[in-house]
């Protein structure tokens, strides 16, 4: 069995997972996606692999290269439908709220002054979030008239192509904490709570994670959630109210060294597993 | 032991670095990318781009 791993920037993640093939006895090779050429026309330099497992950074690249291959019958983790609805929070929540399952409410507008008018019916405080874009980064909690403004002008002027589709989102007020959980195929492998003093929770910006027991709800909507995307191997966002669970988002290149630890759970071992059978079926 | 490219201060590094993995120079605080392992070579870090994440 030979795996490509599609990478460029190699993070703690990658450094376990290699680990983790090599405990498995799997050999692999790393395809850095800097100096990739793909032969739209000849598959063959890529046929050797049994499966490629996706670990880029950059999403536009992953979402490309996903797609090429997908279209040549070379199987990978995660697949280029997966990438492609989980790299865009307005098409991730489209696809969760397809299958039914809870999400905050969100609108959508293509002008500065019908998000203005989208952003007051829903009413203040919401969050405007890219919808491609991660770690936190450029998302804004808008708490006033004056602050949308501002931050719709900012983004009109200063902003790329993508930043003129508005994804607003209404404001959940969290217990101080999100929850993680972590699919891998069809199962719900473990979870964190993501605790924080900023309204942000992300682990990137300084969350810090904590084991959190995957409860009956937690293990379904997690599953149901994966699935609703695509499946594959993910971390899935949720978010927390009196009377239930959100589905906030929905990652398709997971980052999870700080919740080995944390959950007991060997996690890239996990991974592999689950690469080795999906090559193998 | 190698130099950092940014500020020319050694750098310490481990024996298990792989090619792609990022480190920081604890000198000048430069993101330092491993561009080859045998043998080491240290160049800046790109630039966190705007579609980068997880």
């Amino acid at each position: 069995m030979l795996v490509g791993i599609l990478c460029s920037r190699i993070r703690v993640e990658e450094k376990l997972l290699f680990e983790a093939l090599k405990a498995h006895g799997t050999a692999y090779e790393k395809l850095d996606d800097r100096t990739l050429i793909f032969d739209l026309h000849d598959p063959a330099p890529f046929r050797k692999y049994d499966l490629i497992l996706e670990r880029a950074i950059n999403h536009s690249r992953a979402q490309y290269a996903l797609h090429i291959l997908n279209d040549w019958g070379i199987k990978t983790v995660n697949t280029a439908h997966t990438a492609h609805v989980c790299g865009d929070k307005l098409l991730t929540t489209q696809a969760l709220r397809q299958h039914n399952l809870p999400v905050p409410r969100n609108l959508v507008a293509f002008t500065p002054e019908s998000a203005l008018e989208a952003i007051e019916q829903l009413g203040y405080p919401v969050v405007l979030k890219p919808c491609v874009g991660s770690w936190g980064r450029l998302v804004a909690k808008i708490n006033d008239r004056q602050a949308a403004e501002a931050v719709l002008e900012h983004k009109q002027i200063l902003g790329s192509y993508h930043h003129s589709i508005y994804y607003i989102q209404e404001y959940i007020d969290k217990p101080g904490y999100d929850i993680r959980s972590f699919v891998v195929g069809d199962e719900t492998i473990c979870a964190i709570y993501r605790t924080s003093d900023h309204w942000i929770t992300n682990t990137a910006l300084g969350g810090k994670a904590s084991n959190c027991p995957v409860t009956p709800e937690i293990d379904a909507l997690s599953r149901a959630a994966a699935k609703a995307v695509g499946g594959g191997i993910l971390a899935v966002d949720l978010l927390e109210k009196p009377d239930g669970l959100w589905v906030n988002e929905v990652n398709y290149t997971m980052e999870f060294r700080n919740s080995i630890d944390t959950t007991g759970v060997d996690i890239p071992r996990k991974m592999v597993e689950y690469i080795r059978q999906e090559a193998s079926a | 032991m190698t130099s950092c490219p940014e500020c020319e201060a050694d750098v310490p590094v481990d024996n298990d670095l792989e090619t792609g993995e990022i480190i920081l120079c604890e000198e000048c605080g430069a993101e330092l990318e491993v561009i080859s392992e045998d043998p080491l070579k240290l160049a800046l870090a790109p630039d966190e781009e705007e579609d980068w994440g997880e």
